[in-house]
């Protein structure tokens, strides 16, 4: 489903991601750690399209097509998702409206209808309960005035109105409660299947014992120094990152 | 003839020019506009083109109209817009408010058109109608109203000298008019540019209340000025909420004054937004001459390619406990230029006084520019007055979450802008009114194609 090979990306020339290989196929959850500052949010917003990173060398294929080619907005409906690690406030942007041309606007590019009014409320009702999101954040602002764990929730609730092939979560258990944690993982596990990838970006091992990953890979420095089965994410919480580097840099 | 001629030389090189027109259309109009047989309105008029022979236009060496130069109007030569034929009622749809109801006055070229028009029955103690019918059935009553204003610019003289028609609101004491009146204001366009006039006078009597919303438009892409002119006079413990939708062809330049005089305890809104027009000024002036009184300045300016657009305020605190709020915000892409010059004046003894005043500005292109200077001149020691000003573009991190659930680039930056703006429309409480203009505001998003499309 998605191939990253020998990926480097600066930011105002400065080298921030320094050889990326990394392969998810099709129902694969991969999950990446590492220490802050590492670059795993570079690598997230580079697959989502965001602006200001130059790949200077390397390839990123999705579905067998160049991602990189692709305006973020594509991406999306082609079926990448990104839930980020700071979701952003979007004030006077109904967050209904926001996300009823979202959902539209994919399902045009598949060359399906459009949802009239009713159906898509329908859905929404649907989704929500998967989130347990609260009804009145949907009538606000997007994200404004939602506390951290509200966002994140947020996030979950649209990946799950979206239906992606490929989700990325930046840090979704970050900011959570227990509780929270818990809806949100179960949220995210209702959406397995597969056909359906994950690439969760985490620094804790919890949120790895509700969401079970295929692969853990350790980022640091710009490149993925270990991989490793769900085992990897004990070690880490056990030694932390040091214990790595004694090992010395094992390249992925 | 000839004395005028010589007040003319006054006015430097080319605008002499101007100044004969004037003066020809003056003659060629004089016998044919409203109320023509009524001395005091004759000599109004003709104060009008004598005052303009003295100041012709205003140049940007005049501090108010620094950031706007009018030459473009100065090189036009205006026919004073004689009667025209009055559009099919179909072609009013486009600038009416879906599910409004509303008393409507309906004006096309600054005359009033009674086929276009809807007033409605009208409660006891409403007074509503168009100023030329006002001029020909009791014009002394209409005299106060009319020779007050102040002169102060060549766009006033010029309103003056050829002053024909409009609008005129009267209620009384304790009366409050539950629809709105709405009146459109339509120029269609003619082969030589034309100048439209329109006069509005209001007066509520004390604890009256009404809501007036202006449309400004126009029908094919015919060139013109449209100045226009309204005096609002609230007694105490009145309120006015002033709608205005300025949605003229960019071949249309607009010069618009208000003057409000605010009664004691009395309230004042005005939401003004502007779309259209090439050049467009907004002078709005409100002294709150009685204790306690309220005054809401709202205003929304978008404009694209060349366009420009200024907004003039003022609010002149003269007696204790006033209260004023100003937010303005502007959305600029192409070429176009906003300006913004707010003046807060709080005069010795207006103690208490609170105001505020933002202006905040969106530039969606390089070239775009906007200049917002606040003004104040505060003489009492205790008054709370604050202000503050931004110019910023669209937030990049917005636009990318946009995208990034799959909702193109063009799309977004509607969103953004209209998430902008939407703060102005929701402080309106007609709800017609703020459903159009939520559509228009999406239509109206001034990206970077239009300042490659427009002129
Ligand atoms: N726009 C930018 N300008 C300069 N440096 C940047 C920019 N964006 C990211 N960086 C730098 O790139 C490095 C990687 O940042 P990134 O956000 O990808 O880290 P991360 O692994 O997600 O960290 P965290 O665990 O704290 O979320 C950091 O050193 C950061 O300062
Ligand atoms: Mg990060």
């Amino acid at each position: 489903m998605l191939e990253i090979r020998d990926l480097h990306v600066e930011v105002d020339g400065k080298p921030i991601l320094k050889g990326i290989d990394l392969t998810i196929r099709a129902g694969e959850v991969h999950a990446v750690m590492g220490p802050n500052g590492s670059g795993k949010s570079t690598l997230s917003h580079v697959l989502a399209g965001r602006e200001g990173y130059t790949v200077t060398r390397g390839s990123v294929t999705f579905e067998g097509k160049d991602l990189l080619e692709m305006a973020p907005e594509i991406r999306a409906r082609e079926g990448i998702f990104l839930a980020f690690q700071y979701p952003v406030e979007i004030p006077g942007v109904n967050n209904t409206y926001f996300l009823k041309a979202a959902v539209n606007a994919g399902r045009k590019h598949r060359g399906l209808e459009e949802l009239d009014a009713m159906d898509f409320m329908q859905l929404v009702r649907e989704k929500m309960k998967v989130v347990k999101m609260k009804d009145d954040l949907l009538k606000r602002s997007v994200n404004e005035g939602f506390s951290g764990g509200e966002k994140k929730r947020n996030e979950i609730f649209q990946m799950a109105m979206l239906e992606p092939k490929l989700a990325i979560l930046d840090e979704t258990d970050s900011g959570l409660d227990i509780d929270a944690l818990k809806i949100v993982a179960d949220g995210v596990n209702s959406l397995r299947s597969p056909e359906r990838s994950m690439l969760v970006v985490t620094h804790y091992q919890r949120l790895l014992e509700y969401i079970v990953p295929d692969q853990v890979h350790v980022l640091a420095g710009g490149r993925i120094v270990k991989s490793g089965d769900r085992t990897l994410a004990l070690e880490l919480e056990r030694h932390g990152y040091g214990w790595i580097e004694q090992q010395g840099v094992t390249a992925a | 003839m000839s004395a005028r001629a010589g007040a003319a030389t006054a006015v430097p090189g080319g605008a002499q020019a101007a100044v004969e027109h004037y003066l020809g259309e003056h003659t060629r109009s004089a016998g044919s506009l409203p109320g023509a047989g009524t001395a005091w309105l004759r000599e109004l008029r003709e104060q009008g083109i004598e005052r303009f022979a003295d100041l012709g236009f205003p140049s940007t060496r005049d501090e108010h109209w620094r950031y706007t130069s009018v030459a473009p109007i100065a090189a036009q030569r205006l026919r004073v817009a004689l009667p025209a034929p009055v559009p099919a009622p179909e072609a009013l749809a486009p600038f009416l408010f879906p599910g409004l109801d509303a008393h409507r006055l309906v004006f096309v070229n600054g005359r009033y058109a009674a086929e276009l028009s809807a007033p409605g029955s009208l409660p006891d103690g409403v007074h509503l109608d168009s100023l030329a019918q006002v001029l020909a059935a009791a014009p002394e009553r209409a005299r106060p109203a009319l020779s007050g204003l102040a002169l102060r610019t060549g766009f006033d003289a010029l309103h003056q000298a050829f002053l024909a028609d409009g609008v005129w609101l009267e209620l009384a004491a304790g009366v409050a008019l539950a629809r709105p009146v709405h009146l459109v204001h339509l120029g269609v366009g003619a082969a030589e540019p034309a100048l439209a006039n329109l006069r509005t006078v209001i007066s509520l009597g004390a604890r009256a209340e009404a809501r007036v919303i202006e449309s400004f438009g126009s029908l094919g892409s015919g060139a013109g000025l449209t100045t226009a002119v309204t005096t609002v006079v609230l007694a105490e413990g009145a309120a006015l909420e002033h709608f205005k939708l300025q949605e003229e062809a960019a071949t249309v330049d607009h010069v618009a004054r208000v003057e409000v005089r605010q009664g004691r305890d009395s309230r004042y809104t005005s939401h003004s937004v502007s779309l259209g027009g090439g050049i467009t000024r907004n002078d709005i002036t409100s002294t709150l001459e009685g204790e306690g009184a309220e005054c809401t300045l709202n205003g929304l300016y978008m404009a694209a390619g060349r366009q420009h657009v200024d907004f003039h305020t003022t609010i002149d605190h003269a007696e204790p406990r006033g209260t004023s709020r100003e937010l303005y915000k502007g959305i600029l892409g192409g070429r176009a230029r906003g300006v913004f010059n707010g003046r807060i004046l709080v005069q010795p003894g207006a103690q208490k006084t609170d105001s505020q005043q933002s202006s905040q500005n969106l530039l969606l292109s390089r070239e775009a520019e906007v200049d917002t200077k606040p003004e104040l001149e505060i003489y009492a020691d205790d008054v709370k007055c604050s202000h503050g000003a931004t110019v910023g573009q669209l937030d990049a991190d917005m636009l990318f979450y946009l995208r990034s659930r799959g909702i193109d680039h063009g799309t977004a930056q509607g969103f953004l802008t209209r998430g902008f703006a939407q703060d102005v429309i929701d402080r309106m409480s007609i709800d017609a009114v703020r459903e159009r203009l939520e559509r228009l505001v999406v239509t109206h998003v001034p990206g970077p194609e239009s300042a490659q499309v427009s002129p």
